[in-house]
């Protein structure tokens, strides 16, 4: 089954992190993701920008453009997997183990609806 | 990262939120700094083995608290006269703080603890300091570090600094919208401050004051979190990431200064890049751009050039342009002579700074670009003045040396030529 891993934190926590620090965490995380890879069970991942960055649309009428994100939240999201998993059991062991190499916060795991890969592809990795 | 290094970046994260809620707590910055330290020690003590809070800031402020309520009814069983009035004022402000907690005020609370760091009385040096103690928690030791000064002039700058603003008394109320806005330009001019400190400091500075500049992208933040459909904060983060994008681009091995034309621009931070052109963007919606954020635009067609060449200086002397009606200064005027050396060449650079004699006649950067702009002419001798005039006005080691090389090269070029 398709799942999500949405990954909270702290914004405020994680943006203060030191280069050397965030390079620390993502090096940890980047082993956990060589494994899911290599066994075919990860798909795209992503990480976001701060809220700062986000503008949201309420659909009210008129629609209303508001500068920051939708939810005011202690714990932020700021990014997310998709995974491929036997079932709740093993998507949990994996967000133990990314747990353990990013401290704080909390990983809401949603198993999918709906995958359309879209059309972005190789060329959007990097993003930025 | 080792678990203690979590747990300091997750008290300095909390610091702001937790300081200015003890503060309108105890109305008193001593006693909330003290409350703050009590509550990061016993944070120390019980986050390794219960694990970390939901909320760090939340936690932070309970305990802080009930430590300083703690000394504060302990102080008052020793004196022989129970000062009631005190005690049964602690306990009245009490129920409320549960709803002080949830947030309405929070985001002016930070703000006012920013704003108290640039007090109009305060010099701008003792705003830098201030805030780089109160707001984000550096030791005495290394903000005197910082700012090469001893340890205990340092201590007695700030002990002087917090004297003044005790005295200055600005209101615990939520302000006006004026008022909020006031406070959000004189935090952002401090930050700015901050930012400047790092970015003048030179390579291999003190690892303290090379820090300087992460700390104020990191308040910068903070701010615009607070205040979110504020442009000008906006353009402030922006213009800030945009800058530091290209720290590790602006030094060569040796401590030289490396111009942007000749900077290794693989070497510029592209997730900063990526983040300051986003806020740009969001600020334009706005459709009123104040000057952080023009200076913000100008970094930005330098960060959009893949290569020097590829730099629109048409744009940017637009930019310097409607920069100068906002906000006019000599300083301005100098850089868009810069951008006009490019457009319309060394000569229309040249006499457009010739007023800016008198007003920049102790900056560095004026006898820098005039030299050039000589040298470019091809009048060396003059150049050459010029040069020696910024050298004697150099702020730091590498400002001076990077000059000297440009002299150096005069003099080997008009050796070869003779």
């Amino acid at each position: 089954m398709l799942y999500a891993l949405l990954c909270y934190n702290s914004e405020e926590m994680v943006f203060s992190w030191t280069k050397a620090q965030d390079d620390a965490v993502m090096a940890k995380l980047g082993v956990i993701q060589d494994r899911l890879k290599a066994q075919g069970k990860l798909g795209p991942s992503l990480r976001l920008m701060p809220t700062t960055t986000a503008t949201t649309l309420r659909k009210t009428d008129p629609p209303m453009v508001i500068d920051g994100p939708y939810a005011e939240t202690k714990e932020q999201l700021l990014g997310f997997y998709i995974v491929d998993f036997e079932n709740l059991d093993e998507a949990l062991e994996t967000a133990r183990a990314l747990g353990e190499a990013n401290p704080g916060g909390a990983y809401e795991i949603r198993p999918l609806r709906l995958f359309a890969p879209g059309s972005l592809g190789a060329a959007a990795a990097g993003a930025g | 990262m080792g678990e203690l290094a979590w747990i300091e970046v997750a008290l300095t994260s909390a610091r702001p939120q937790a300081i200015s809620a003890l503060l309108r707590y105890f109305r008193d910055l001593d006693i909330a700094e003290e409350a703050y330290q009590e509550a990061c020690l016993r944070a120390l003590k019980t986050w390794p083995q219960q694990g970390p809070p939901r909320d760090a800031a939340a936690w932070l402020i309970m305990v802080g608290r009930n430590a300083a309520l703690d000394g504060v009814r302990r102080r008052s069983r020793l004196t022989e006269l129970p000062p009631e009035d005190a005690i049964s004022d602690v306990d009245d402000v009490e129920t409320p703080m549960a709803e002080r907690l949830d947030g309405a005020h929070y985001r002016d609370d930070i703000l006012r603890l920013m704003f108290i760091c640039c007090h109009p009385d305060l010099p701008s040096t003792q705003q830098i300091a201030l805030a780089l103690r109160i707001v984000s928690g550096l030791s005495v030791k290394q903000i005197a570090r910082a700012f090469l000064v001893g340890e205990a002039a340092m201590e007695q700058r700030i002990t002087r600094a917090k004297a003044r603003i005790a005295k200055a008394e600005i209101p615990f109320e939520a302000p006006g919208p004026i008022e909020r806005s006031e406070r959000i330009n004189a935090v952002a001019a401090m930050i700015y401050l901050i930012f400047n400190e790092g970015y003048s400091a030179g390579p291999c500075a003190d690892e303290v004051r090379g820090r300087l500049c992460e700390e104020a992208v990191r308040l910068a933040r903070l701010l615009l979190r607070l205040f979110q459909a504020e442009p000008e904060t906006m353009g402030l983060t922006a213009l800030l990431l945009l800058q530091h994008s290209r720290h590790a681009a602006r030094f060569d091995t040796g401590g030289a200064i490396i111009l942007m034309e000749h900077q290794d621009r693989t070497l510029w931070d592209r997730d900063m890049i990526a983040e300051g052109l986003a806020l740009i963007d969001k600020a334009m919606r706005h459709g009123r751009a104040g000057p952080y954020l023009v200076q913000a635009a100008i970094a930005a067609m330098h960060a959009r050039a893949l290569h020097y060449e590829d730099t629109d200086w048409a744009r940017i002397e637009a930019l310097y342009a409607s920069l100068e009606q906002l906000q006019p200064s000599p300083v301005v005027t100098l850089n868009r002579a810069v951008a006009v050396s490019k457009t319309q060449g060394p000569a229309a650079a040249l006499a457009l700074i010739a007023p800016l004699a008198e007003p920049l006649g102790g900056y560095f950067y004026f006898f820098g670009a005039k030299g050039a702009f000589l040298l470019q002419l091809g009048r060396e001798a003059e150049a050459k003045q010029a040069f020696d005039r910024a050298i004697a006005l150099a702020n730091t080691a590498a400002e001076a040396a990077h000059i000297r090389s440009q002299i150096d090269r005069l003099s080997a070029e008009v050796e070869t030529a003779g």
